[in-house]
């Protein structure tokens, strides 16, 4: 449900943005910073706020990588899926993660704890192979590096 | 050799703050444009040969110029940044935001105010949080020393600059789609014509620009246009943010002189491929250029040189291809990619896409047929240029159609011996 903070927020950001429904993108991250993924109903209420109809709002909310319509792990690792990633290691490193990880590509921890997504370049291709979870970028990995980044969430949580 | 771009470039890469931005000189160049006013600034742009950066080297000064006076058209207009670097191979954007957001933000100060802009976007890509954070702290700064907001610098112009985190799509980095975006819409590209500048962002003249041809806008104004053609060794002037990544010896970016040659790009600045490895071709603007040859590592980084060798120079970041790494894996990658980024809205691009992807996912896997190279060869033909409204699937088939040609035998042993010989 929309808390009247969100909607707060999001009110900020559409007056910036030029009109109600331009500030679309910023009011679905905004709820998903809270509430972890966007559902049909969040979906619906957003929309009504924005003045919007659902299936608008739906065909902008499915256009992005970062918007997710199912619920996502705490964590989400996105590895690198681009060309000099691949070049550089990206398929021995989804390997060895999706072992460690014990579930494939889209997917997501028994412990809820991660979810495994591809992501486009990350626009660090000088330091190949790379990868993000949430927000902090990892470069020059390798399995290695990747078992270390781990243990740190894993000790986190 | 002067490299204006990453000159102020901390060593550790911490970004300049405002104090120091303007101790190296910055926003000097705001004053002197406000001052000369617009027609002389554009003409600088124009005798400075700046071409734009984003890929297609658009005259920028002929594109300044080409928004209507505001008293032909008065009314809102728009200054968008295009920041949603996603080119595959493509890093250079992140670097100058990163290292020194004021040039940035004075580029954009200076191009809305001499275009009577009121509203400025700067349309970043999410996966750029660094760069975010510190554009942030620097668009703070600069409102809070009053080179945004009311009455800049006393000019009696008013600016104000949204920074927009885009939610991740290769698509946004598409003019149209990106305006499509920012006003809230499915980002797909719709025609070409009329252009932004006349009927942009909710039917107004917008303008919009790369990142890097903005951070080249203050120096042109504050060291004039024959500076900056004399840093360059092409027709083209200036400095480009030259990138290597794949299996070199040192992978990174490097400030040198417009038409530097791609030899000295890979070995002088790269140190050459890998100990054990040879060079078998390279992209050499990004994902969605064609692949060039060692025989071409003579021609000079320009616009018009790699063009006339049958590729572009687009963002100018090199991808290498080595001779362990199998040629229609990376071009499968690359196909890969450009489906899933396909918008949808085009026939061509979202049914043609996919196709070309999953038969060189087959190739790779043992299950290629002989007709396959025809149907390859069919896509590229029918996925070039004037069959879409933008131009990603004609970006897509650069590689593919480079790849048949050059790297031929390769696909072939992929039928005949029914397996990836690099795998």
């Amino acid at each position: 449900m929309l808390t009247d903070a969100m909607k707060k927020q999001i009110q900020e950001e559409v007056e910036r943005s030029g009109t109600r429904k331009a500030g679309c993108i910023e009011a679905i991250q905004i709820v998903q910073q809270d509430l972890g993924w966007i559902s049909d109903e969040v979906l619906v209420e957003i929309a009504e706020f924005l003045d919007m109809t659902p299936a608008e709002l739906e065909g902008v909310a499915s256009f992005y990588n970062h918007i997710y319509r199912k619920p996502v792990g705490k964590h989400r690792i996105m590895i690198c899926a681009s060309v000099s990633c691949w070049i550089m290691g990206y398929e021995k490193l989804l390997d060895h993660i999706c072992r460690r990880l014990g579930i494939q590509m889209g997917q997501t921890t028994a412990d809820g704890m991660f979810t495994l997504l591809p992501i486009q370049c990350l626009g660090v291709c000088e330091q190949a192979p790379a990868l993000m979870i949430d927000e902090e970028l990892y470069t020059h990995l390798d399995e290695n590096a990747f078992d270390k980044i781990l243990e740190k969430y894993r000790e986190g949580a | 050799m002067e490299q204006p771009l990453t000159a102020n470039f901390k060593p550790h890469g911490e970004p300049l703050s405002l104090k120091e931005y303007e101790k190296a000189g910055g926003y000097q160049a705001l004053r002197k444009a406000l001052k000369i006013g617009r027609d002389a600034a554009i003409g600088e742009l124009s005798d400075a040969r700046l071409r734009g950066r984003g890929g297609a080297g658009f005259p920028t000064g002929t594109k300044w110029k080409s928004m209507p006076p505001l008293q032909d058209d008065p009314g809102s207009r728009y200054f968008v940044t295009d920041a949603d670097e996603m080119e595959p191979g493509t890093f250079k954007d992140r670097v100058l935001m990163e290292g020194d957001p004021h040039q940035l933000i004075e580029g954009m100060v200076i191009g809305s105010l001499i275009n009577a802009c009121e509203s400025a976007f700067l349309f970043l890509r999410w996966e750029y949080t660094r760069a975010r954070d510190r554009l942030k702290t620097a668009l703070a700064e600069a409102q809070q020393a009053g080179y945004l907001g009311k009455n800049i610098l006393g000019s009696g112009l008013n600016l104000e600059i949204h920074l927009h985190v885009s939610a991740g799509r290769y698509m946004c980095g598409e003019g149209t789609a990106l305006t499509s975006a920012l006003e809230g819409s499915r980002a797909v590209p719709h025609s070409k014509v009329p252009r932004q500048t006349q009927s942009g962002l909710w039917g107004r003249p917008t303008l919009m620009n790369n990142v890097e041809t903005l951070c080249n806008v203050p120096h042109i104004i504050n060291k004039g246009a024959d500076w900056f053609k004399s840093l360059s060794l092409s027709s083209d002037g200036g400095t480009k943010i030259y990138g290597v990544s794949g299996k070199v010896k040192k992978p990174g970016f490097w400030e040198l002189p417009m038409g530097t040659t791609i030899r000295e790009i890979l070995y002088e600045h790269a140190g050459g491929m890998r100990e054990g490895l040879k060079l078998k071709g390279f992209l050499p603007g990004g994902a969605s250029t064609d692949f060039l040859l060692e025989e071409h590592l003579d021609l000079k980084m320009d616009f018009d040189s790699i063009q006339k060798a049958g590729s572009r120079m687009g963002t100018g970041t090199m991808i290498v291809l080595d001779d362990k790494t199998c040629p229609v894996g990376m071009v499968h990658n690359l196909e890969h990619f450009f489906a899933h980024e396909s918008c949808g809205w085009c026939t061509p691009c979202r049914e043609g896409l996919p196709w070309v992807a999953s038969i060189l996912k087959d190739m790779e896997e043992g299950r290629g047929r002989p007709e396959d190279m025809e149907t390859l060869e069919f896509h590229v033909k029918h996925l070039g240029p004037g069959r879409t409204f933008c131009a990603l699937a004609p970006g897509a088939v650069e590689p593919l159609g480079s790849a048949l040609k050059f790297f031929r035998e390769d696909f072939e042993r992929h039928i005949s011996e029914h397996r990836c010989p690099w795998r």
